[in-house]
């Protein structure tokens, strides 16, 4: 085991698949001289040279639709957007192509390729590039998307995401890439599709993903310490597959849930999650599911008010103290 | 599946007479079916083909459902049957028949009984009273407007049973406070075969249970008993027996209703159906004879009993008996009574009270004759007597119509050339 | 002399591929005339774009390519297909939405793939596949080989983004792309005037440092010449090629029959070869003795014959069967 960032662990992701398959390559701006806009690409231009590791001028729906027209021309393309906020631009390429021409081809052309960047708020970046995009992109069939929260997972999801045929979005955090953690020596895949318990608890589940699964553990942690509730944090890791059986089989231990995430309230990526519980586990639910989300606002500027407009280890607590009718 | 009695909702395949493909003409039998009465015959309305049976024998559907298709032969009939949910409206064949002047109840019946008291409740805590046998009305809901939820529930079932499907729980886990079922492992008794059946409910419980609950709860009952010497009319009964031959047989229970519908007719403040705006003063009588049934009772009625003759009626109960016992009774036969008489004197009831069959007013109970030791003229004689107990809806008659009703009976079974007057 | 020489051998050379461009010409005509009869008979639904009084750009263009290069296209693309071989069979099937057609009746008319033949679509949004040629002429560069990429878009797409970002990165990159603009700017001509700045669509070229051209549209050969020049400049250097290619607003259709022509007129000749790319090859080869009128009729027939079978065959063929809809969403 090794300790590493979040943003070393994707680093060794790229390099490790770089060496082992020729085809792939990273492109987007500012990863080969400046060493990557998070530093995530940092040593790779001097590695592998110019033809992989490809600086952009600043046009995401340019050199996305790029990436997938060199996937189909057999090449694994890893496309980073800057901030995921950018790639709004480029979502022609990313829906209209990149998940549909599989399909729209009755199964010619496949589209390996990735799509990667930082997602969400961090701090005090304005009401533009705070963006949460998960559940416009996990609204897409033809698209898999994943959610790394800790270094191991982002190592194992970036490799399973370059090795996988499919256009794959990984949602990484600028408030992530500085998190330590320890990464599995050796080759440390993990499945896309599967989630993970960083938590086991009787009481109730928190699912949670990216940056909400350190918001729940904490909640988790002061609800353990002053409550004497026991919560399981489930991190999905995976928004589209969702590991439903995973999501149901907690519940079935707790009886109560609580999704905490990122993105706002309506027909946010939590509403996906409740209608699986309620759907498919209405008998296990001893009170409604929740959801702790952003507040259904812009993003403001002000400490404060990014504050309170972010998922809240305090509004998770309160949320499962509903759930569990202590109030 | 049409309507073939005015109350019923559901029916139950009983048997089919046509098969798929078989030839159909108008009228035939397609199949019986027992209804919340009896079993009836489900006609064709039409000549053709049968085509998609969809209801097996067995089988209990809701009213206006699609049970099969009758097709021209030749025409293919396309989606399947079975998948059409049952039209909403009055279904196009008999729907809802009414029978003649006997209609009665289903507009102005209550909402079913589950409707009554809806308990809000976890779907959790649903499934735990459920499996633990426990009475969710009984449970006091500690949730949000009262919601039962899993702790309160937990109260009454924790003792009795172990949660169905406690998976092993990971021990690595911060102690909890929250009260979980006790654990597995309190001992319990050892059990060799199960400790109850469930049998469901068929077509007739249903009704009875369903009418009886609107019955006894709502209705002001009040109860006035009286003996009644039956010595003469033993001997009429022994007389006309004689008289009659092998023509026919006369019952105590053929002259009880005989004259019950002589003393209604003299008291009909008794002889009335209360209607929720009104009461309904019926100037024909007609009885309704409490049968037992193998697995219930029905009530089939003699109708204007008042002037039919005692070898009539006992002619026209036994053979309605016979039907009733073998549910063959058509729904003319068992509605329309405007005063119901229960007898269960042949099963040594001394005496009972009877539950008013609504919308009547009033109701019978007839218990066994019993020789017994009586003052007459001031000595001691052994004579037969019987208890009979009126039931009264208190809504339509009161103490004193009920006994002066009570008394004129008496006399006519005392007397039974009185009913002759 | 030495003229003359010249003169034979291009002729020579064109010989066996002149009839062949006329045959591919008339197919496409033939072809799109009857997607249009089957449209308005309810055959093909959705969107159905053809491409009368085109076949010269596709034709002259993909007859200079290899089997090797790839060929991309906006959603007007049955023309393409056909000329780069994808059997009118599979066309016609893919229109009706038939599990025999090229993309097994799940991308219709917009969405003609023959991954086989290297032509990649087919594709819906204005503007949309333009990078994915660029991406594809990135493939071929990153591999180290000399194919190219062809790229078709009416000139509307001229004014998106997906364009200039496209150009300029095919350009800073140095990729292998042909960039086929078919402008027919006098049909929608007053529109596109209201909309573009800059008219000729040569001119943007320069903003990118790109070598364009301007071609007749009308003339096969021409498109041939040009096209082979473009493919020159991508094979040895990978530098790509804007080429704008006009045609002409077209009221060709079965009414006015592009190989006979009953004329009155001198005029009226000179105008039905003006207008018509079919009838002035077809009356190139008859003056230069390739083919006689007998020829020409029988080839139209023989044509005829092929879209026929393709309408027949896609008649006949099956629907896919429901489990489709749910396949290829994701590849394994």
């Amino acid at each position: 085991m090794a300790t590493l960032t979040y943003r070393d662990a994707l680093n060794q992701a790229l390099r490790e698949e770089m060496q082992r398959d020729p085809n792939v390559f990273l492109m987007g701006e500012e990863v080969g001289v400046y060493q990557g806009a998070y530093k995530v690409s940092r040593g790779l231009l001097e590695e592998f040279g110019p033809m992989r590791i490809v600086d952009t001028p600043i046009a995401e729906l340019g050199f996305a639709g790029i990436g997938v027209g060199a996937a189909m021309g057999g090449l694994r393309p890893v496309i980073e957007f800057m901030t995921w906020n950018f790639a709004v631009l480029a979502l022609d390429q990313i829906v209209n192509s990149a998940a549909k021409i599989l399909y729209e081809s009755g199964g010619q052309v496949p589209i390996p390729i990735v799509f990667r960047g930082p997602n969400g708020a961090a701090l005090q970046l304005g009401a533009q590039h705070s963006q949460a995009w998960e559940s416009w992109l996990s609204h897409i069939p033809g698209l898999k998307v994943v959610a790394p929260a800790t270094p191991a997972d982002a190592k194992g999801l970036l490799k399973s995401a370059i090795r996988d045929n499919n256009p794959v979005i990984v949602l990484e955090g600028e408030m992530l890439y500085n998190n330590k953690g320890e990464v599995p020596e050796g080759e440390h895949i993990v499945p896309i599709g599967q989630a993970d318990v960083k938590r086991p608890g009787r009481d109730v589940t928190l699912i949670c993903h990216s940056k909400t699964v350190a918001v729940a553990l904490k909640a988790a942690d002061q609800l353990a310490e002053r409550e004497g509730v026991s919560a399981e944090v489930l991190d999905l890791r995976s928004l589209r597959p969702l590991d439903e059986p995973a999501i149901l089989a907690s519940v079935a231990r707790t009886n109560r849930a609580v999704v905490v995430e990122e993105g706002w309230p309506h027909a946010g990526l939590g509403a996906q999650v409740v209608d699986v519980i309620q759907r498919e586990a209405f008998d296990q639910l001893d009170a409604p599911v929740l959801r702790v989300t952003q507040a259904d606002v812009p993003m403001p500027y002000n400490k404060q008010l990014e504050r309170l407009a972010k998922a809240s280890p305090e509004r998770v607590v309160a949320a499962v103290r509903r759930v569990l009718y202590l109030d | 599946m049409e309507a073939l009695s005015p109350t019923m909702e559901e029916g139950r395949v009983v048997k089919w007479h046509k098969q798929d493909g078989d030839p159909v003409k108008t009228g035939e039998t397609l199949a019986e079916v027992e209804t919340d009465k009896a079993v009836m015959d489900l006609v064709a309305r039409a000549d053709g083909v049968l085509r998609q049976v969809a209801v097996a024998e067995g089988q209990t559907v809701p009213v206006g459902s699609v049970v099969a298709v009758i097709a021209s032969p030749g025409e293919t009939v396309g989606v399947s049957v079975a998948a059409a949910p049952p039209p909403a409206a009055a279904p196009s064949g008999g729907g809802m028949r009414d029978a003649g002047s006997g209609m009665r109840d289903a507009g102005g019946m209550a909402p079913t009984l589950a409707d009554v008291a809806r308990v809000k409740a976890s779907p959790l805590a649903k499934r735990i009273a459920r499996e633990a046998g426990v009475d969710l009305k009984l449970v006091t809901g500690s949730g949000p407007g009262g919601r039962v939820v899993k702790r309160d529930v937990e109260g009454s079932a924790s003792r009795a049973l172990a949660p169905a499907a406690a998976p092993a729980v990971v021990e690595s886990h911060p102690a909890s406070r929250i009260p979980h079922p006790a654990p597995l492992g309190l001992p319990l008794p050892e059990r060799t075969g199960a400790a109850y059946q469930d049998v469901p409910l068929t077509q007739i419980r249903k009704t009875i249970a369903k009418r009886l609950a609107t019955s006894l709860g709502p209705i002001p009952h009040f109860f006035l008993t009286t003996e009644v010497d039956m010595e003469r009319a033993a001997d009429a009964r022994d007389a006309l027996n004689k008289q009659l031959g092998d023509q026919g047989k006369v019952s105590f229970n053929d002259i009880i209703i005989k004259a019950t519908a002589l003393a209604l007719t003299k008291h009909p403040a008794c002889n009335a159906w209360f209607q929720e705006t009104h009461i309904r003063y019926w100037h024909e009588v007609h009885i309704g004879m409490a049968v037992a049934v193998e697995d219930g009772l029905i009530t089939p009625v003699i109708r204007n009993a008042e002037l039919k003759s005692l070898a009539d009626i006992g002619r026209e109960a036994k053979e309605l008996a016979e039907k009733a016992r073998s549910r063959r009774l058509q729904p003319t036969e068992y509605t329309g009574s405007t005063f119901s008489v229960s007898n269960l004197g042949m099963f040594d009831i001394d005496q009972f009270t009877a539950v008013i069959n609504p919308p009547e007013a009033g109701i019978l109970a007839v218990g066994s004759i019993v020789q017994k030791p009586v003052v007459v003229d001031g000595q001691p004689a052994a004579r037969r007597r019987m208890r009979i107990t009126m039931s009264c809806d208190h809504r339509v008659i009161d103490g004193a119509t009920g006994a002066a009703f009570l008394k004129t009976l008496k006399q006519m079974l005392e007397n039974p050339l009185a009913m002759l007057l | 002399m030495a003229t003359a020489t010249a003169q034979t051998a291009t002729r020579t050379a064109h010989t066996a591929l002149e009839p062949r461009m006329l045959r591919q010409m008339l197919l496409i005509r033939r072809f799109e005339e009857k997607a249009a009869e089957a449209y308005a008979l309810g055959k093909i639904g959705g969107f159905c774009h053809l491409y009368i009084g085109q076949e010269a750009v596709a034709v002259g263009s993909l007859t200079a390519l290899r089997d090797d290069d790839y060929v991309i296209s906006s959603y007007r693309e049955h023309g393409q297909a056909l000329a780069r071989g994808v059997s009118a069979n599979a066309v016609m099937a893919e229109l009706f939405g038939k599990a025999t057609g090229c993309s097994s009746g799940k991308g219709g008319s917009m969405h003609l793939f023959d991954a086989g033949k290297r032509f990649l679509g087919g594709h819906g949004i204005v503007g949309g596949h333009i990078p994915l040629a660029a991406g594809l002429g990135f493939a071929i560069r990153y591999k180290g080989g000399d194919q190219l990429c062809i790229c078709y878009f009416g000139e509307a797409a001229v004014n998106i983004g997906a364009f200039h970002e496209t150009l300029n990165m095919a350009s800073v990159y140095k990729l292998p792309v042909i960039f086929c603009c078919e402008n027919n700017r006098y049909g929608m001509g007053t529109a596109f005037e209201r909309v573009a700045a800059v008219t000729d669509v040569v001119e943007h070229a320069c903003s990118y440092d790109m070598a364009a051209e301007l071609v007749n549209g009308m003339d096969v050969l021409a498109v041939h010449a040009a096209t082979q020049r473009a493919v020159e400049r991508a094979r040895k250097g990978g530098h790509p090629t804007l080429l704008e290619v006009r045609t002409y607003r077209y009221m060709g259709h079965s009414m006015s029959d592009p190989l006979h022509g009953v004329y009155r007129t001198k005029e009226e000749v000179e105008e039905q070869r003006k207008r018509d790319p079919i009838s002035q090859l077809a009356m190139k080869l008859k003056e230069e003795g390739a083919l006689d009128q007998a020829a020409l009729d029988a080839l139209d027939a023989e044509v005829h014959a092929e879209v026929e079978e393709a309408v027949r065959f896609a008649d006949q063929s099956p629907d896919p069967d429901p489990a489709e809809l749910t396949t290829h969403v994701l590849a394994d």
